[in-house]
């Protein structure tokens, strides 16, 4: 990354189908996922929601979604970890790479088999309770098609490098590749010798980031963290504002 | 001293006839939609009885308001902030449908679709919630005027907690109706409860209210209403609860229910509070102090040293005044008869009940003794501790004293109005009997017999008169609400996502102005439209109907001579175009 080639020859070296799938794409879905939640959050308040289906089952949604939820929240912290925090960095903290793709394994497999089985179960829930599953629109579908996909895809990947393959140090190239889009330096080169399966999941992956803001998913960017701060009893003024819509341009209310 | 005003209700339990006019008409108006279909904001139980959702008011189950921790400190009993969020995936005490009760409706067409057969089609339940035929077997409310009870009323939670015996008799003791809507708390465990901070308590009126554009669906404030009033949209996603019609408050109207209620039972007025004390009389040590402890926070309007602080709180002087002749604060404080429904949750519940005194009347009158005499309901009173203690269990945690305290006056103003009502000179003694003055008593007895739609409910209008006159022009249509003509039915990310949809309407100043009217009107002060939806009989709104010929002065005489064509004037009162 220090001795950056000029993005023209790039084309060259990784050919214009490299250059879509780890530059244009990735700029794409990031650009659609940021727009689409200012739209979306714009557009539809309303609609932003968990849509839990609690009220019409609970016995399976109490093992299977903490399952999934801490789950896939320790899997995504392991992901920042893994992408966000360059190796010389944990080098230089004194763990070695062996220790750390030892914890990393362990970690990722009882994060990844419990995200995996909640995941089961949600889905097993949301087919076979009658109540849930006429609750599901397409778009649910779609998601959950995505959703599974792409956790289907970083499992196999993952299992693949340390099982078959005896362990693959995506640090080298795809966690490179990851800070180089944020950078604005993209380098698709580093991903082009990266096994199929992790390049497939890197794709799935952000394709569910574009469609993420246009599905029930939003519901995880308004994680209530603030709950821990705020005083319990919240005291609002009426609304100034009458009506349900914001007045159009010259009819706004004048004094109050 | 921090003054705030709450809009608050008193329910008269002696008058409600169970006829659930107040459940309906509020249905009609708040919650006849998709995902809501189990939903009464408002609704009318016959206690003893389970209650909506069944056994609501067991908390050991339910976890709903709040506790005394060891440190004797308020907390939720459902857990903190902590808990909650790590809860937050499954919450483990939310009630299901089962709970509630799973919504129907009947397949009405085959009916008419069926082919001719030997026996008659029926009409089949469906489940609105899988659409698959169903078998009903609860509802809202299923053990209505005590039936099924011999079956049920073993779960009645209250039953419970008095003696044995009780439970043996009660049903040939008692019976009464009790109405319930959101309370709307001064210390609501419901928005404490929320994790998102989307319920908030308006500072204006106290009334509570669920930011729709807020809520994220996690659910955790119908865990934290003790009284279940919080219910889940589980079509939209999103937590919905009764809003005290505030736009009907807003400009001076009751609620539907009050407006509606058979019985006129039902009081709505300001009561002023300090704000500053709230959490202290939550914090009450003893359960049974807390009725006293809420009393205590409450202000008085009269004293000139609360009406200096409220205006520098902020609070308008018609609002002082609306408070000062207030028949919620005259019930609660001055004639001490109202009291609370569970103060033991720690809420401070602002929707207050008369006891009622029928079921000792009841019992009187079925030894054949005079149920009017003062004497007799007196000692009756301190006899028939089964309706007493139960009643205890509801408005005072469980200490009879109050509830004797206020059966007494109810007793004595019966007996007290006897005389009057029959001429002959009332007695001084009884009203001095519980503590009373004869001339406070007649104004109780004027407040809860005679009262009329302006003395039972004193609602200043909210401070934006100006904006309402704007309203009409920026709303864009009036019938872009969820199921209305101008909706096109869901949005692409699930049941009516997209924009929001207007609260009212019609326009309920307009609507006001013509229900204060004695004429009947059409608006004549504005260029007319025709809304069907607001027309309601009165006038004859020009346009609605074709114009009448020349010399038509009486429409029904007309009619009967021209059946064809007067058929539709007939109808309308003969009005004169
Ligand atoms: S009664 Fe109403 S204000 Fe009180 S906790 Fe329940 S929902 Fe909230
Ligand atoms: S309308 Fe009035 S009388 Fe009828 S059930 Fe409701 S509160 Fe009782």
């Amino acid at each position: 990354m220090t001795a950056q080639t000029p993005s023209v020859p790039l084309a060259f070296q990784t050919g214009t189908g490299g250059i879509l799938l780890w530059v244009v794409l990735p700029y794409v879905c990031l650009a659609v996922f940021v727009l689409g939640h200012v739209w979306r959050y714009r557009y539809d308040k309303f609609g932003w929601t968990t849509r839990s289906s609690q009220l019409y089952e609970r016995r399976l949604l109490r093992i299977g979604s903490p399952l999934f939820h801490f789950g896939i929240l320790v899997v995504l912290l392991g992901h920042i970890g893994g992408l966000v925090i360059p190796e010389s960095w944990t080098d230089a903290a004194g763990i070695s790479e062996d220790v750390y793709h030892v914890a990393a394994v362990v970690l990722g497999t009882i994060a990844g088999v419990a995200t995996v089985g909640g995941l089961v179960i949600l889905v097993f829930r949301r087919r076979t309770v009658g109540p849930v599953f006429s609750a599901t629109t397409r778009n649910d579908k779609a998601m959950y098609v995505s959703l599974t996909l792409t956790i289907g895809l970083g499992l196999a990947a993952t299992v693949a490098a340390n099982i078959a393959g005896g362990g693959y140090d995506y640090r080298q190239t795809v966690s490179p590749w990851f800070r180089s889009i944020f950078l604005l330096q993209p380098d698709p080169d580093l991903m082009t010798g990266v096994p199929v399966l992790f390049q497939l999941h890197a794709l799935s992956a952000m394709l569910l980031f574009a469609f993420w803001p246009f599905t029930r998913l939003v519901h995880m960017l308004t994680a209530p963290l603030g709950y821990l701060t705020r005083p319990y009893v919240v005291y609002r003024s009426r609304d100034t504002r009458l009506g349900a819509r914001a007045p159009r341009r010259g009819w706004e209310r004048t004094g109050v | 001293m921090r003054v705030m005003a709450q809009m608050a209700m008193v329910m008269n339990l002696d008058k409600c006839i169970g006829c659930h006019t107040c459940s309906v008409t509020c249905k009609q108006a708040w919650t006849n939609r998709t995902g809501v279909e189990y939903v009464w904001f408002n609704n009318v139980e016959t206690r003893p009885g389970q209650g909506h959702p069944r056994r609501y008011e067991d908390q050991a189950t339910w976890k709903g308001g709040w506790e005394l921790n060891r440190r004797g400190r308020l907390a939720l009993k459902a857990g903190g902030r902590f808990k909650k969020l790590i809860e937050i995936f499954s919450n483990p005490v939310l009630p299901t449908l089962d709970d509630y009760y799973e919504p129907w409706t009947y397949d009405y067409e085959t009916l008419t679709n069926a082919p001719l057969q030997e026996h008659t089609p029926v009409a089949r339940p469906k489940s609105l919630i899988s659409g698959k035929d169903m078998k009903i077997t609860w509802s809202a409310n299923w053990d209505d005027d005590l039936g099924g009870s011999a079956a049920t009323s073993e779960r009645d939670v209250l039953l419970n907690q008095v003696s044995e015996k009780i439970r043996l008799e009660f049903e040939q003791t008692f019976m009464f109706y009790l109405p319930r809507i959101c309370e709307h708390c001064l210390n609501p465990s419901c928005a404490a409860s929320c994790p998102s901070g989307a319920i908030y308590k308006r500072s204006e009126d106290g009334i509570v209210l669920v930011d729709q554009d807020r809520c994220r669906g996690w659910r955790m404030c119908v865990t934290g209403c003790p009284y279940k009033k919080v219910y889940f949209n589980h079509r939209t996603g999103k937590a919905e609860k009764c809003t005290f019609c505030f736009p009907r408050v807003e400009v001076g109207l009751p609620t539907v229910c009050s407006e509606t209620c058979v019985g006129r039972l039902r009081y709505i007025g300001l009561v002023l509070y300090d704000a500053d004390r709230v959490l202290e009389a939550a914090a009450t040590p003893d359960e049974t102090g807390l009725y006293e402890a809420q009393r205590q926070v409450f202000l008085d309007p009269h004293d000139p040293r609360v009406a200096a602080h409220a205006e520098q709180a902020g609070i308008p002087w018609d609002w002082i005044e609306a408070a000062r002749r207030s028949p919620v604060y005259a019930l609660i404080n001055t004639y001490k008869v109202a009291l609370p429904l569970h103060p033991e949750y720690r809420t401070l519940p602002m929707v207050w009940y008369i006891p009622p005194l029928s079921p000792v009347v009841d019992a009187v009158r079925g030894t054949g003794r005079d149920a009017e005499d003062h004497g007799t309901l007196f000692a009756a009173v301190d006899a028939l501790r089964i309706p007493v203690d139960y009643l205890a269990q509801l408005f005072t945690a469980g200490d009879p004293a109050p509830v004797d305290a206020v059966l007494r006056r109810l007793a004595a103003m019966r007996s007290y109005m006897r005389d009057i009502n029959l001429g002959r000179a009332p007695d001084a003694a009884i009203p001095e009997a519980v503590g009373m003055g004869e001339e406070q008593m007649y104004d109780m007895y004027r407040l809860l017999a005679l009262a009329k739609y302006d003395e039972r409910y004193v609602i200043p209008p909210a401070h934006a008169e100006q904006a309402h006159e704007l309203e009409e022009s920026v709303t864009e249509c009036s019938l872009d609400y969820e199921g209305g003509p101008g909706m096109g039915g869901s949005g692409p990310f699930g049941e009516t996502s997209g924009g929001a949809a207007p609260i009212a309407v019609e326009n309920y100043r307009a609507l006001r102005d013509r229900q204060t009217s004695d004429a009947p009107a059409a608006p004549t002060d504005k260029a007319t439209r025709v809304n069907l939806l607001n027309w309601d009989g009165k006038g004859k709104p020009p346009g609605l109907f074709p114009p009448a010929e020349d010399g038509a002065e009486d429409g029904y005489r007309d009619g009967a001579a021209d059946g064809g064509r007067g058929g539709g004037r007939g109808g309308d009162k003969g009005g004169a175009s």
